[in-house]
Parts: structure tokens; sequence; C-alpha cells
């Protein structure tokens, strides 16, 4: 054990300084210390994707990293990604396929896609079944999320925008 | 949808239609509130030490240095609890002679199996639990490892554990007489040695808890993830000696279950008593690697089995021996011999012969216990049934799918029963069948699959047969003396502004239950959907019921939905009718108003009668009956379960230099009853046979000889993913159940039911040009390598 240091990072637009220990990753960071509990952690390993947070706007795993680590960066987390809407399509479509049924690896897939349709706008579904192989899902069998993702991609490139998507009707 | 509904299928009806499921949203938003998430205030965490061996006696505990450090609030041994919670023991009173030892919050003497919890320490955070459970000094004498099913059942072998006298937990053995003649008459007889590996659920959010014990009012409420809290509330309660109107479970959202979460788990158990020392709340998070090792595993059959099939291809009879290995215990308290028995049970199911003999040996090892997991025994009954009918097939020159024509169950030939007991009230077979061939396109699959043979193209088609236990009665658990409920509870209300909530005893875990029943409540109530809120997983909220299980949620809950629905309309309309002057039976809800049953007229809002019934009662009459608020029970009458059917197929192309399995594509043609939510029945489905096809090709909890689990980490243990899974088509046959007004059976195990069995099916087509074949899952590269003798 050791003692604490001071990170100073932006998130969710909010720049904010705390205390952490060195041992402490962003994952634990985020969901404890601020109460971002939209981030998951389901193996603090690396491998299920449960955990994905944007750091200036590439998905990285928080289990992996440590919060110190993350001085001076902005990270983005699903709750962000909600309020500033830049997600709300992926929300909107997923909600509509029937795409997550726990949702525990949804914030997870949501940044998995989003990091996705970034780099390549209209992937393949072979594309997007590879996007989404270090993320895992033990409920849906993937096909929905993957026919989301699809649909998103397609509605973007038609240029269609999603108004905020948790004031939608049910 | 092809089933006739009545009252229920007038064209606005909710009932069948695919509608999203509200509560979804929040989870989208990263809103979800799991037990992994809570906190609350002077909250403490509790973590483990384990033991590393697989069998050991337990000499000395020293945690003195472990006190000392950082934050730690309390070090506790199996000692230390045993003085608060009694024994308990996993055996079922209707599973004649079945034993096994008692089991204890942590052990007191002995561990039985590597990774069992064996002190707690609680401190501040979970870190400073974590380094004090490193400091705690255990010494093990280590014991003689049981792990071989066969040595385990020898006279003089060792014993898994002390408290038992020998390594059997359950025999059992079916017979309709006459086997060996019949086998040694045969035609044809086809056997064969099946291995299903140990699995495990891998739900992405562990198993979590978070237990609060108040001792000012002597009340215990526990947050806990699982799919049952009313089952763990009286389990807390007779087990700490709390009355059970003082303990409340609480299930919040949960990240999957299938199984896993309805067991009672040692850690669970313990932070309960943790809870009580401290009297603060505790929580405890499994982290992954000790999921691996203490959540439930499931599987691992050994199964020798043979058919007799005559000249013709019509199957006469199975002959089957199944051993499975269930760890050192049974799993309380649903037991772990509940899997074999559906094993033996459900061999053969689809089929029309009449003769069969089984015989089932549940053996004690020292490994994490096993106990229901998705489609509890299915998977091993449906492989070992469709490997063996697509034998005798070949042996009789038949294609696997006219093989299947000809001994199916015919559609019409209901009720019947199996010659295993089991009571079949309507199953759809022949028709899945047909159909699962044209969603296949069955004949140009075969074309194809012949002419790219030619090429050294090795693509294999298999197909499965499966009928799935759901919806079961008191037969199930209640007989066998467990305080598991057959019936379901709701408490609906209009409240004051018209709308209404409905406080039922099922449970949600994603895959759609709330969703489910408040479109049944607002169709047979007649409001709209949004009108209707539902609540579930709280016992201080709703009725007490059996929750969600063997796919109980649509049949028996919707069941439960459906008639209070109804009584509460009844009781509207009747209050209507009163300040309307009018005749209830001239009277109708829809759409939110009481209307004039023939004309559709509007007589008065729902609004209004709420709000007369709850402000103005002073203006009704006398006798009249302003019940807004009702609470039904409902428990299955009739049939014992309600089985539902379907038929899988599943096509793949093997790689014979390296072993790899492509899924090319997967098919399900099933039968639930009455849909309610298509887009839910789907996914449900869809995840199904992603977890089959995980068994079929990746998911093993292997062990070395000394009873280690060498792969117990997510890196290790495969499981599926996105880029390794097919699209899966899903068609469906419509048999409703007449038991019920609604009709709904279950569906959330059909997809794992026969995943593994279509594609066990489908490697060995693909294979046997080759002249090989595989009788094991999951068939790994390395294991296809074998069986094609390259290495
Ligand atoms: S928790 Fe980070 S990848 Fe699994
Ligand atoms: S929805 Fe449960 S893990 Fe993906």
């Amino acid at each position: 054990m050791s003692a604490t240091l001071p990170v100073t990072l932006t998130v969710n637009g909010e720049t904010l300084t705390r205390l952490v220990e060195p041992r402490e990753t962003l994952a634990d960071f985020l969901r404890r210390d601020l109460g971002l509990t939209g981030t998951h952690a389901g193996c603090e390993m690396g491998v299920c994707g449960a955990c994905l947070v944007m750091l200036d706007g590439l998905p990285v795993h928080a289990c992996l990293t440590f919060a110190v680590q993350a001085a001076g960066t902005e990270i983005a987390t699903v709750e962000g990604l909600t309020e500033s809407t830049v997600i709300a399509d992926l929300q909107r479509a997923f909600h509509e396929r029937n795409a997550l049924q726990c949702g525990f690896c949804t914030p997870g897939m949501l940044i998995a896609a989003q990091g996705l349709l970034a780099r390549l706008p209209l992937p393949s579904r072979a594309e997007i079944r590879d996007a989404l192989s270090g993320n895992y899902c033990r409920c849906t069998g993937y096909e929905a999320i993957v026919d989301a993702i699809e649909t998103v991609a397609r509605r973007r490139a038609a240029g269609e925008t999603a108004p905020r998507f948790a004031e939608e009707p049910a | 949808m092809n089933a006739p509904l009545g009252s229920l299928d007038r064209p606005n009806s909710y009932i069948g239609r695919a509608v999203t499921r509200p509560n979804a949203k929040r989870l989208l938003a990263g809103r979800g509130r799991y037990v992994t998430d809570l906190v609350l205030p002077r909250m403490l965490h509790a973590a483990f030490l384990r033991s590393p061996y697989a069998h050991a006696r337990i000499v000395s505990i020293d945690a003195e240095a472990a006190r000392a450090m950082p934050g730690v609030r309390l070090v506790a041994t199996g000692a230390d609890l045993a003085r608060l919670c009694t024994p308990w023991v996993g055996t079922l009173d209707h599973f004649k002679g079945m034993k096994s030892a008692p089991q204890l919050p942590l052990p007191v003497e002995e561990v039985l199996w590597s990774g069992q919890a064996v002190v707690a320490v609680v401190a501040d955070s979970r870190a400073q639990a974590e380094d004090a459970a490193e400091a705690v000094l255990v010494e093990f004498e280590e014991l003689p490892v049981v792990a071989d099913i066969d040595t385990a059942r020898e006279p003089d072998a060792d014993r898994a554990a002390a408290g038992i006298e020998d390594n059997l937990c359950f025999r059992s053995r079916l017979d309709t007489g006459g086997i060996d003649a019949l086998f040694a008459g045969a035609a044809h007889v086809v056997e064969e040695e099946f291995h299903f590996g140990r699995h495990t659920a891998v739900t992405l959010e562990p198993r979590a808890i978070l237990a609060d014990w108040d001792a000012s009012e002597g009340k215990l409420t526990v947050h806990h993830a699982t799919q049952t809290p009313y089952q763990f509330q009286d389990l807390y309660s007779r087990h700490y000696g709390i009355p059970e109107a003082s303990v409340r479970v609480i299930a919040p959202d949960i990240g999957g279950s299938f199984g896993m979460k309805l067991h009672v788990y040692h850690e669970d158990m313990a932070v309960v008593g943790l809870s009580m020392l401290c009297r603060r709340p505790v929580k405890y998070v499994a982290d992954r690697m000790e999921s691996f090792v203490s959540d439930i595993h499931a599987r691992d059959h050994r199964v020798r089995a043979r058919m007799a099939v005559d000249a013709e291809g019509t199957i006469l009879a199975m002959d089957v021996d199944d051993v499975t290995a269930i760890g050192a215990f049974s799993t309380y308290p649903r037991t772990s011999a509940v899997e074999g028995n559906q094993v033996i049970r459900l061999m053969g199911a689809p089929y029309r012969f009449r003769n069969y003999r089984a015989e089932l040996a549940v053996v004690f090892q020292n490994k994490v216990q096993t106990s229901q997991y998705r489609a509890v025994g299915h998977p091993v009954a449906c492989a070992v049934t469709e490997r063996l009918v697509d034998l005798a097939a070949a042996r009789a020159g038949l294609d696997p799918a006219t093989m299947r024509e000809k001994n199916l169950i015919p559609d019409d030939a209901y009720p019947c029963e199996s010659p295993t007991g089991y009571k079949f009230e309507a199953l759809s077979h022949q028709a899945s069948l047909i159909r699962l061939k044209a969603l296949m396109d069955y004949d140009a699959l075969r074309a194809e699959q012949a002419a790219l043979r030619t090429r050294g193209i090795h693509r294999g088609i298999g197909i499965a047969s499966f009928v799935e236990i759901s919806n079961p009665s008191p037969a199930f658990y209640g007989i066998g003396g467990a305080r598991i409920s057959a019936q379901d509870g709701a408490t609906l209300s209009v409240t004051p502004s018209g709308e209404v909530r409905c406080l039922i005893s099922v449970t949600e875990q994603g895959q759609g239950t709330e969703t489910i029943i408040g479109q049944i409540v607002a169709d047979q109530f007649g409001v709209a959907r949004e009108k209707v809120r539902v609540i579930t997983g709280d016992t201080e909220i709703t009725p007490h019921g059996g929750a969600t299980w063997a796919c109980r949620g649509a049949g028996i809950g919707g069941e439960t939905a459906l008639q209070a629905a109804r009584r509460l309309r009844d009781n509207v309309l009747a209050l209507a009718a009163t300040i309307l002057q009018a005749r209830p039976g001239d009277l109708d809800l829809r759409d939110g108003l009481v209307v004039d049953a023939l004309s559709g007229a509007e007589r008065v809002s729902l609004a209004e009668v709420a709000r007369i019934a709850y402000f103005r009662s002073d203006t009704l009459p006398p006798d009249a009956r302003a019940q807004l608020s009702i609470t039904h029970h409902y428990a299955p009458q009739g049939y014992p379960f309600a089985f539902t059917n379907g038929i899988q197929g599943c096509h793949v192309e093997l790689d014979v230099d390296t072993g790899l399995v492509k899924v090319l594509k997967h098919w399900v043609v099933e039968d639930c009853g009455r849909i309610i939510n298509p887009l839910l029945v789907d996914e449900q489905v869809r995840g199904g046979v992603v977890q089959g096809l995980g068994a079929a090709f990746f998911e093993e909890c292997r062990y070395d000889d000394n009873g280690q689990l060498t792969n117990g980490s997510l890196a290790d243990y495969l499981v599926p993913m996105a880029c390794e899974m097919p699209d899966i088509v899903v068609g469906h046959i419509e048999t409703p159940t007449a038991d019920t007004a609604l009709g709904a059976k279950g569906c959330g195990e059909a997809g794992t039911a026969a995943a593994s069995a279509a594609a066990l099916n489908a490697v060995n087509d693909a294979m046997a040009p080759l002249g090989a074949s595989i009788a094991q899952i999951p068939m790994t590269p390395e294991r296809l390598l074998k069986s094609l003798g390259k290495i």
C-alpha cells in the first residue's frame, strides 16, 4: 500500500482533481470515486469489454488503465455519451432491436460500436462481429447487437440524426 | 402467428406483439442498478481466503496478523459462523436414497475442493480485506483427492468428504422391461460412449450480495443478485433463525443468471452472518477468478448408450448408462441430482419407441459443486439421442431427416406419455421438422454439400429434435420437501389517476419478464401499456412466488397476471356499474375507458372511477364495493409440466488440417405455445443457442489429477464471442397449452437444449466421409484432429 497521488482529468466534460491510490484502476475510480456505475467490470483482465470507456475519443479498457495513467486525458463514459446524445442513435437501435438482455455488457458494446463506426463508417456484418471480438455477451447471442450496429451505420450514412434517447417514448 | 386466441387476439391485442422493453432504456443509459453498484452507509467489504487444496484437513488458523491490518473489522472462521447459522443438506425426499454431507457457510474441519472459501475477512475496503486475507495463515493437511468417476465408486475408494459413507450421492434406474431381448433381436444396434465437459454459467456480472443486518429492528435486508428472492428469504430466515417477515430480499438489476444464481453459495450465506457479527452492511462481489472456482458448474457426464433399430429404420429401444460427477456436496436446496435425473428421463423424448432402460449414478468428487444451469440435462439427453438417431439412420441407409420423419411422435398422437413417464399434452415435432427443412432448404444444402466434397471442402449438416421441460408444478420440488414455490402471486392496483401497478413474484434478469407481464395486464385489464407499471424482485413488496427458473415466467407468471387482471377488471366494471346505475355485464374496459360493451361508446373514464373510489366514496351507495386492489395467486394445475418442443439445424465447415470448425448458420424451429412477444422470444432462443454452441466447441472447466482447475479465468476458459457465432434463423410453431387461458409455455432453454446436439451431428456429418467420428463436447480442434487421425 502506498500514499495517494493527485490526478487531474476530464470526465464527461468536467475537469476534476482527486487523490487516488496508485493501484486504483480507472474502472474503480469511475465507479467508486465518481459514482459512474455505468462502466462495468466483468473480468478485470481486459478480455470482456464491459469496462470500455472513451479515452481521448478511443475505446480503452478501464480495468487495465490505472487512474493515475488517465491524468490529463478526457474520459467519456456511457453516462456522458448519453447526456451528449452522441450515441443516442445506437441506444435507440439497441432498444428497438432488443440488442440487450441483462444489460451488463451494454455500455461496453455501445462504446465499442461507437469506436468502430468512427473508424469504419459502413462495416460489413463480418467486420462488426470482428470489432466486437473483445466484447463478451452471455445473454443475446450477439446477432441483435450486430443488427443494431448495422442499422445505425446505414442511418448515419443516410444523414439521419437521433433525438435524445432517454426522452423518447418507450 | 397461427394459434387461435379468442378474446386474446383482438386486432389490437398486446399479446403476440413485438414491443420493446421499457426497462431496457435505463440499462442503455448506464443507469442500471446492479448489486455490484450498490453502496450503503457504513458498508463494509468481505473477502475470502480460499483453499489451495482439493481435499484437506484444516489443522489450524492463525488470523492474528490479519486482524491487525489496516481497515480490518472482522476475521471470521467456520466455527464463528457455525454459531449463528444452522447446517444445510442438499437432498430432496423424492430422490430415494440420496445423500450429501451437511454444509456450513465456511468449513470447520475439512475443505472439499480447491477454491472453497475457508476464512472471511471484513474490512473498510475490498482491497484491505483482500490484503488481510493474504495475511491469514492456515495450516492444511492434505487428504486424498477423489477425481475419477470410476475409482470413486470402487468399494474401498477414498471418500470425497468425511461426512458420507461412500461416493455415491444418488442412483436411479428406469426399465420398461425386456430390453436385452429387444437388442439381441434388432436388425441394427448402434452404440457410443459420450463425454460431456464440465462448464459453467459465466454471467457477465458475477455473483454479488449485500447483507444489511439491523439489530435495532431485528431485521435483515439482503440485496442479492438472484433469480429467486423468496427462496432466499425462506433460507436466510430458517438458517439464521430470523422471523420470515423480518427478512427482506431485494433482487435489483441482475447481470445474467441462467440458473446459476438460484443456488445457495457458501460465501453468500457467510455474508449474512458477517453482517450480523459486524452489525453493519457487508458486501461481497465475486471476482472472475472466484466465480470460476465457486459458481456452480454443470454437465460433466459420461454416457454409454445404445439404440436398437429394425431393418426399416424404426427405433425399437434405447439403453443408457449415465455417470455424472457433481463435486463433494449436493447443491442446496435444488440438489445436484436433478440434472442426471432429467438426462435419463429426457432421452429419446421426441420419438415413438416405447422400450427403455437407464441407469444413473451421481458421484461425489473433490471439485466445485454442479447444479442447475440453463437447460438442465437437456443438452446431454438431446446430444446422446440425436447422435444415436444419426448413427442408426446411417446403418439403416436413411437420410437423417427421413429417419426423423419416420420416428418422431406424430402430431396427432397426443396426449401421450414417454417411456420414462413424462406426460405430453400436445407437441408439434413433425410440423417443426417440415418447417425446419423449408427454412434450411435442406435438400439444396445436401446437394451443395455433395458438390463441395468433391472439391475437398468438408461441410456438415446436423439436425436435432428436442423436448423442453417448462412450467413445473409442485411435483418438481415441493413434493421433495424443498420450500420452492410452484405458484406465483400478483397484486394489482388501480392508482387514483387510473394507472395500474402490478407487483408480481416472477423476476427479471433481462429476458423481458416485466415487459410481457405489462403486455398481459394492459391487454386483459384494458389500458394502454404505458399506463402499467410492473414491479418485481422484492419480497417486501410482491406476494410470495416461485420467481423465474425452469422457463416459468411466461407460463405461470403470465397466467397469474392474466387472471389477476381479469379479476381487477371485474371489480372496476362492478364499481362503474354502481356509479352509472348500469349492469356490469353491459360494460367493458377498453383503453382506459369504461365503455358500453356493445356500442363501444364511452361511459366514464377509469380515472374518474378511481377518483370517486379513492376521494369521493361519500357519493357511493353504502353497499358499493370499491376494491381497486386485488392479490391473486395461480399454481399450475393439470399436467405436471408444460412440455415444449422444437428442432434445430446446424451447418458447419470443418478444416481438416487445423481441426477448426466454422459454424456457417444455425436454424431453430420452436414451439413455446402462445407467443406473448416474438421480439423477446427470438432473442431468448438466439442467446440460448449461443450458450449451446459454446458448450459444443469451447467451454470446459479443465482439472488436473490433483483437482486443480487449470483454466479458471476468462482468458483461459473460452466463451463464444461475436466473431465465432453465426446468424441464427428462428421459426415458430404455436401449440398453446390448454391448461391455462394464456396458453404460454417456456422458451428460455430451448436454444441451449439442442444446439450442441445439432453441432455434434453436423461435425460428425462433415467427418463421415473421412471415416472419423467424435462423441465428446466441447469439440476442440485438438480432439477433432485426434478423431481425424492427424495427431
Ligand atoms: S473488466 Fe475490463 S475487459 Fe473485462
Ligand atoms: S445482455 Fe447480458 S451480457 Fe450482454
